[in-house]
C-alpha cells in the first residue's frame, strides 16, 4: 500500500510534519511505514520559463540557441539545446544555473541528481537547461502530455498554460510531494484504502479527519429500467450494487486527478478508468465497468461457472473454469470473473455510450482460491481476497458517480440496484478501562482511553460500558483488540518494562537436549565441524546410495507441494546430505574434512501418512582425509561413552547398509540393542558423489541412546586396586576369517572374574604363518580386590581360556 | 692458636677462589679430611695441658663448622650455576606451532541457540521440543488461524496431506505445552521450521525458530517488554536498546515487533542496518484469549505472552554473515570460523 503526502492531506488538511516525522510516528502507532520517496529530493531552482527567441547555433546543425525569459520582469538567459520540439513562445521548465535535476533524459534518475552549471556548447554560452519530464524524475506514463522525446512543453497543457513565468515549476507539476510505502497487516482491511490510512493519521497526530462529502447523484430516470440484477449465491456475493451512466464522454482527466493517481504510481488513462482507480485507492473498493450495450438481456446474474467452461478475460487470455468459481453473467453468457477480471466480451471501448458500474462484495477466500487456480493476480483480486466491508461498496459506488458528474464524464442514471440480503452489523465489545490497564501493565485513565478510541470512529457507550465497532473495523472483536488500540495510541514505547512476578519456575534442558549437546560437543572435540542440511532431499539420492528396490530407506514421506523434486522426500537418513556436504568440501579442495549433523529423520508408520511419523534424532558423521575405519570406530565409542553409556559396545559385521563397503561396515550394539553403525563408504557411492578419497560414515541413533540411558545404572566408585595385577601376553594364530571380536568375547567369557582387561596389541599377517592365517596378540590383566593372585590361580584361568580358543580353531602361536 | 686462625683464613680464601665442584672437594680433603689440616691440629692437642685442651677442641670444632658452612654455601652456588647453564641450553622456540589434534566447531546456529537457551534457562524457562511434521490443528487452528486464512495457503506451507504438514512455526509447541495443563508455563522451544521459499541469500525453505511462552496469573504486556529487553541486553550487550512497534499475529493480541539497536553502529545508522540504526529481531505479543480457551486455559484467570525469534536472523546479524546459503553448504572454511 502506498499513499502520497498530498493525497493524505486531502483528508487531514491540518497535518503538519516532515516526511521522516510522519514515517516514524505512523510506524509507532501501528501503520508500518517501510520508507518514503520525495519526488523533489533532487530538484532545485526549477522554474517556468518562456522561450522568447530561437536562433541556429553558428557551429552545430543539431543545436539551437534560445533566449529564455525567467521572470515576470523580462530577465532572459541564453540556453543552448539539442531538443527538436521547442518553438518561440513555449513555456517550459527551466533549471537555472546552479540548480539540480533528478536525472538525464536518456538514462533517467541518477543517484543524488545532477547539478546544472553554466558552460559553453560548441563555443556558445549556455546558462541553465530546459527540462524533459525524465529530467524532472518522472515519465510520460505519469505525465501523458509531456513530450516523449524532448522538452516538456507546459503551454500545450490547458491546466499549465497560464502559469506565470518565473513561478515554481515543481510546484506546478505537483512534484513537491512524498510517496510513502506501508506494510499493512492482513487484519487491517480498512487500511488498504487512503481513507483508512487517513483515519490512522488523524488519530496518530490528533488532527481532524475530513472524509469526502458524497452528494446524491443521478437524473430522474430509474436504473431498474436499464438493468435487472440477481444473485444466486449470496454467501459468495454478500452485496452487489450497480448504477448506470449514459451519454459517456471519454476524455483525459483533469490535472488534479491525474496527479493524485500519479503520486501513488498509477498511470492516468481517461476519465472513466481514472475514476474507478481513484475510488479503489480512496475507499479500497474495486469497481468494474461494463459496456451496457453488450450485456445480453440487460440482466446481470451472479452465479458460479459451469465445469469446463471457457472464458476470455479483457486481457485476451482464455481460462478454463470450474463450478467453484463465481462469475458475473448476463442473460446469455459469462461476462466477468467475479472480483478478478472482466470479460473481453463486455469491456469498455472508445465507442462506449452507456456503461454499468459494479461495486460488489465477494467472499475473500473464494476469490483467493479462484485466482490461484487460474494463475491470476489482479489489483482488484488482491483487495477482495482480504474480505471487504459490504457497507463500503455503496459508499464507493456513490463516490464514483459523484466524480462522473463532477468531471462531466457522463450522465448518471437515478437510483441504485442494491442486492444486500443480510445487512452487516458491527459488533459490540464490553469496555473496561481497568481491565485494559491490567492487561497492558499500565495506568491510563478512562478518559484518555476513550479519547483514543473515539478518534478511531469507534462508538464508545460509557453508560453501558461498551463499544460499538463500525463494520470497517472487522479486526476488532474482543476486549484484547480494544486493549491494542489503546496501547497503540498511548504509545508502545511508553508502556513500562517489568519482569513477570509470580512463583519461581525451574528452567533447564530436557534430558534429550542434554544428551544431544553432550554427543555434539564430543564430536566437535574429535575434530568434527557441525553442519546443517535440509530435512528434505531428492528421491534420486536413493539410486546414488545404491539402495535396493525394497530398501526401507526408500519408503519416505513425500511433500505434496515441494519446491521441486529435489526437495520432495522427507529424509530417513541424513547420509545423502552429509555426502553432498563432503563433496562440496572435496570440490573446494578442503583437506581432512570431518563433518557431523544432529538432525531428525522421519519414519512413517504407514504410507500415505495418516498420523504423525516417528521423528528420530540421529548424529550423522562423515569424514575423509586423515583417519580410517578404526579411527572413526574409536570416535564413535568415545561419543557413546560421553553420552553416559559407560559399558562396552559390541561391533558386529552384520551390517547390511547398502551404501557402505560390504567388507568394512559394522553395527554397534550396546546391551544387545543396535544404536549405531559405522563403515567405509562404498567405492561406487564415493564415485557417485565425486569424492576422490575414501569416506567414512557413522550414524549414532540418539533416540536409542536415550532409551538405553533409562536402564543405565548410576556410576558408582569401585575403589582403586590395592593389590598388584598379574598380566599375561598371549599370541594366537587362526584363520583370517575368525573375527577379533569373537576371540575377545571367548577370552572374556572364560577368563573368570579375575580377568579385568583384554587388550589387543598386535595384529600380524605373514606368509610364515601359512596362507589365510593371521596372528593376534593380547595382553590379559588379572586382578583380585582382596589379595594378590597366585600364579596357579592365573594359570587356571589361562588354561580355560586357551581350551576355549582351541575349540574355535584358535591356537597359541609356537 | 695462630695456626688455627691461619688455617681458617686459608680455607676461606681457597673456598672463595674455587672455580668448580672438584676444587671444593679438594679443599674439603685438605682441611677437613682425615689427613687434613684441622685434623693435625687436633692431633697436636696431646701436647697441651688439660685446661687448654677442651678450649682448643672447641675452637677447632668452630673452625670446622665454619669451613663446612662456607663449603656448603659455595657448593649451592655452583649447583645453581650448573642448573642455569643446563636450562639455558634447553631453550626451545615457543612460537613453533602446537601439536594438539584439531577440534571442530559448532555451527553458528548452534552457538547462537545455546546462548539464547542459557539466557532463558537463567530466567526459569524450560527448553522443550515438538514434532517437525505436525497436524494442521497444532500449526494453525489452535493458534487462531482459521481454515481460510491466507497464511495457510500452499504457497507458504509444505503439506504432506490435507491434515499433516511441515510446521511453519515453532509456535505449534506452545499448544502441546498448554494442553498438558501444568501451569504456570515458562518455556522456550527451538527447532526446525519449513516454509515454501526458494533458496536465496535471505531465504531458505528450512530454517530455525525459537518460540517463547509464559502463562501465569497477572502477566502483562509490560512483562513481555521487560523480559525481551532483558534478553536483548544479555544477547547483544548491556548498551542495547529495544523498540516495540505494533504488529499483527493471529495468536497474540496486542501484538508487536521488536527492533534492537544495530549492534554495529549502536543505533547511529550504518550500512549494516541500512541507515536505520535499528534491526527487526522478533515478533511477540500477549497470548490471544481464544488460543488459551482452545487449550483449556481460562483467559479470565490466566494471561500470558509469547514471542518467536528467527535463529538464522540472529546468527546472520551476530556474525555478519551476508548470505544465508552459507549456513547450509557446510564448507569447512566457513564452519571453522565459529
Amino acid at each position: 500500500m502506498n499513499t502520497s503526502f498530498s493525497w493524505i492531506k486531502d483528508y487531514v488538511p491540518s497535518l503538519d510534519c516532515t516526511a521522516q516525522e510522519y514515517m516514524d510516528a505512523m510506524t509507532l502507532s501501528g501503520t508500518k511505514c517501510e520508507g518514503y520517496k520525495a519526488f523533489d529530493a533532487n530538484l532545485d531552482k526549477i522554474i517556468v520559463g518562456k522561450i522568447n527567441k530561437i536562433e541556429k547555433h553558428p557551429d552545430a546543425d543539431k543545436l539551437i540557441v534560445c533566449q529564455v525569459q525567467i521572470d515576470e520582469n523580462g530577465t532572459e538567459v541564453q540556453i543552448v539545446t539539442g531538443a527538436p520540439n521547442v518553438k518561440e513562445g513555449d513555456k517550459i521548465p527551466v533549471v537555472l544555473d546552479g540548480g539540480r535535476v533528478d536525472g538525464t533524459h536518456a538514462k533517467g534518475a541518477q543517484e543524488g541528481g545532477i547539478k546544472i552549471k553554466k558552460g559553453k556548447l560548441r563555443g556558445v554560452e549556455s546558462v541553465g537547461m530546459m527540462c524533459s519530464i525524465e529530467e524532472l524524475g518522472s515519465d510520460t506514463n505519469m505525465y501523458p502530455d509531456a513530450a516523449a522525446d524532448g522538452i516538456y512543453i507546459l503551454s500545450d497543457n490547458p491546466d499549465y498554460k497560464d502559469a506565470p513565468v518565473g513561478s515554481d515549476a515543481v510546484e506546478l507539476l505537483g512534484l513537491h510531494d512524498v510517496v510513502f510505502e506501508y506494510e499493512v497487516t492482513s487484519n487491517r482491511v480498512d487500511c488498504f484504502a487512503m481513507t483508512g490510512i487517513a483515519r490512522e493519521v488523524a488519530a496518530t497526530f490528533d488532527k481532524e479527519l475530513k472524509l469526502p462529502d458524497v452528494k446524491e447523484t443521478g437524473n430522474d430516470e430509474d436504473v431498474n429500467d436499464y438493468i435487472k440484477v440477481s444473485v444466486e449465491d449470496s454467501k459468495l456475493c454478500p452485496r452487489y450494487t450497480a448504477r448506470v451512466v449514459k451519454d459517456i464522454k471519454l476524455a483525459p482527466s483533469p490535472e488534479w486527478l491525474k496527479r493524485r493517481l500519479a503520486s501513488v504510481g498509477i498511470r492516468p488513462i481517461n476519465n472513466l478508468v481514472d475514476i474507478t482507480n481513484f475510488v479503489m485507492e480512496e475507499y479500497g473498493q474495486p469497481m468494474h465497468a461494463y459496456d451496457l450495450d453488450t450485456i445480453g438481456g440487460k440482466e446481470i446474474i451472479v452465479k458460479t461457472a459451469k465445469n469446463g467452461e471457457k472464458f476470455v478475460t479483457l486481457d485476451g487470455q482464455e481460462h478454463e473454469l470450474d463450478d467453484t468459481m463465481l462469475m458475473i453473467s448476463d442473460a446469455e453468457k459469462s461476462i466477468g470473473i467475479a472480483g478478478i477480471m472482466g470479460g473481453e466480451n463486455t469491456m469498455i471501448t472508445d465507442d462506449v455510450k452507456t456503461m454499468l458500474f459494479e461495486a460488489a462484495t465477494f467472499d475473500g477466500t473464494n476469490i483467493r482460491l479462484t485466482g490461484k487456480k487460474l494463475g491470476m493476480r489482479t489489483d482488484a483480486q488482491a483487495k477482495f481476497e482480504k474480505g471487504l466491508d459490504p457497507e463500503n461498496a455503496i459508499a464507493a459506488m456513490n463516490r464514483a458517480c459523484q466524480l462522473v458528474e463532477e468531471l462531466g464524464a457522463g450522465t448518471v442514471v437515478g437510483g441504485v440496484v442494491d442486492i444486500y440480503p443480510v445487512k452487516r452489523e458491527g459488533v459490540t465489545i464490553p469496555f473496561n478501562a481497568d481491565k485494559i490497564n491490567a492487561l497492558l501493565g499500565t495506568d491510563i485513565d478512562e478518559e484518555t482511553q476513550v479519547k483514543y478510541l473515539r478518534k478511531l470512529d469507534l462508538d464508545v457507550d460509557l453508560a453501558n460500558k461498551e463499544i460499538h465497532v463500525p463494520t470497517f473495523r472487522q479486526d476488532l472483536l474482543r476486549p484484547c483488540d480494544i486493549a491494542e488500540e489503546v496501547a497503540r495510541f498511548y504509545g508502545y514505547d511508553k508502556i513500562p518494562m517489568t519482569l513477570p512476578k509470580g512463583a519461581a519456575t525451574s528452567g533447564g534442558y530436557s534430558l534429550k537436549k542434554i544428551v544431544e549437546n553432550k554427543a555434539l560437543d564430543a564430536a566437535v572435540a574429535y575434530g568434527f565441524d557441525e553442519g546443517m542440511t535440509f530435512s528434505f532431499e531428492s528421491p534420486k539420492v536413493y539410486d546414488k546410495l545404491l539402495l535396493s528396490e525394497n530398501s526401507p530407506l526408500r519408503e519416505s514421506i513425500r511433500i505434496s507441494n515441494p519446491l521441486g523434486e529435489d526437495y520432495s522426500a522427507m529424509r530417513r537418513s541424513a547420509v545423502g546430505g552429509m555426502l553432498t556436504s563432503l563433496a562440496i568440501n572435496y570440490n573446494k579442495r578442503n583437506k581432512d574434512v570431518r563433518l557431523c549433523e544432529m538432525a531428525n529423520v522421519y519414519i512413517p508408520k504407514a504410507l500415505p501418512l495418516t498420523e504423525r511419523p516417528e521423528e528420530r534424532m540421529l548424529l550423522t558423521m562423515g569424514m575423509y582425509g586423515e583417519g580410517d575405519f578404526y579411527t572413526l570406530k574409536g570416535i564413535v565409542d568415545g561419543i557413546i561413552g560421553e553420552t553416559g553409556l559407560n559399558g562396552k559396545t559390541v561391533y558386529k559385521a552384520d551390517c547390511d547398509t547398502e551404501f557402505l563397503h560390504p567388507g568394512r561396515r559394522a553395527n554397534v550394539y550396546y546391551s544387545d540393542k543396535k544404536l549405531a553403525y559405522v563403515g567405509e563408504l562404498h567405492p561406487q557411492v564415493q564415485k557417485n558423489y565425486e569424492i576422490g578419497e575414501r569416506v567414512y560414515i557413522a550414524v549414532i541413533d540418539i533416540s536409542t541412546v536415550l532409551e538405553l540411558l533409562e536402564a543405565e545404572p548410576q556410576v558408582r566408585y569401585e575403589g582403586i586396586a590395592k593389590f598388584p595385577a598379574s598380566t599375561r601376553d598371549i599370541s594366537l594364530v587362526m584363520k583370517d576369517v575368525i573375527l577379533a571380536g569373537d576371540v575377545e568375547e571367548a577370552i572374556r567369557k572364560n577368563g573368570s572374574s579375575y580377568l579385568k582387561n583384554v587388550e589387543l596389541f598386535d595384529v600380524y599377517v605373514d606368509s610364515k604363518l601359512g596362507l589365510g592365517q593371521k596372528s593376534l596378540a593380547y595382553k590379559l590383566t588379572f586382578m583380585a580386590s582382596d589379595r594378590t593372585l597366585t600364579d596357579e590361580e592365573v594359570n587356571k584361568s589361562m588354561d580355560k581360556i586357551i581350551a576355549a580358543l582351541e575349540d574355535m580353531g584358535v591356537s597359541l602361536r609356537k | 692458636m695462630q695456626d688455627l686462625d691461619r688455617i681458617l683464613k686459608d680455607a676461606i680464601n681457597k673456598i672463595e677462589e674455587s672455580k668448580d665442584m672438584d676444587a671444593l672437594s679438594d679443599i674439603k680433603v685438605k682441611f677437613l679430611g682425615k689427613k687434613g689440616e684441622l685434623t693435625s691440629v687436633l692431633k697436636s692437642m696431646k701436647d697441651l695441658s688439660a685446661e687448654e685442651r677442651p678450649k682448643v677442641g672447641q675452637m677447632v670444632n668452630e673452625a670446622r663448622n665454619n669451613i663446612q658452612e662456607k663449603l656448603d654455601k659455595k657448593k649451592e652456588e655452583f649447583e645453581k650455576a650448573i642448573l642455569e647453564k643446563k636450562l639455558a641450553g634447553e631453550t626451545i622456540d615457543v612460537t613453533l606451532p602446537g601439536k594438539a589434534s584439531k577440534i571442530g566447531h559448532l555451527h553458528p546456529n548452534t552457538s547462537t541457540l545455546r546462548e539464547v537457551c542459557d539466557i532463558f534457562i537463567g530466567m526459569g524457562y524450560k527448553v522443550v521440543e515438538g514434532p517437525e511434521i505436525e497436524y494442521d490443528y497444532y500449526n494453525f487452528e489452535a493458534l487462531n488461524i482459521p481454515a481460510d486464512h491466507p497464511a495457510k495457503d500452499e504457497q507458504d506451507t509444505f503439506y504432506i496431506s490435507k491434515d499433516i504438514l511441515l510446521r511453519t512455526q515453532t509456535s505449534s509447541v506452545q499448544v502441546h505445552e498448554m494442553e498438558k495443563g501444568e501451569l504456570p508455563i515458562r518455556m522456550i522451544s527451538p527447532g526446525r521450521v519449513f516454509r515454501s521459499d526458494e533458496v536465496d541469500a535471505t531465504h531458505s525453505p528450512t530454517f530455525h525458530q525459537i518460540e517463547g511462552l509464559v502463562i501465569d496469573k497477572n502477566i502483562t504486556f509490560a512483562d513481555l517488554k521487560g523480559t525481551l529487553q532483558e534478553f536483548a541486553k544479555r544477547l547483544f550487550g548491556e548498551d542495547t536498546r529495544v523498540k516495540f512497534r505494533p504488529h499483527h499475529f493471529q495468536f497474540t493480541e496486542p501484538s508487536a515487533e521488536m527492533d534492537v539497536t544495530c549492534f554495529k553502529c549502536k543505533g547511529k545508522g550504518c550500512r549494516f542496518c541500512k541507515g536505520e540504526g535499528w534491526i527487526e529481531i522478533l515478533g511477540c505479543g500477549v497470548v490471544h484469549p481464544h488460543v488459551l480457551e482452545m487449550s483449556g486455559i481460562d483467559p479470565e484467570e490466566y494471561t500470558g505472552f509469547a514471542f518467536g525469534v528467527g535463529l538464522e536472523r540472529i546468527s546472520l546479524f551476530k556474525y555478519e554473515i551476508d548470505d544465508m546459503r552459507l549456513l547450509y553448504e557446510n564448507d569447512k572454511r566457513f564452519l571453522d570460523q565459529f
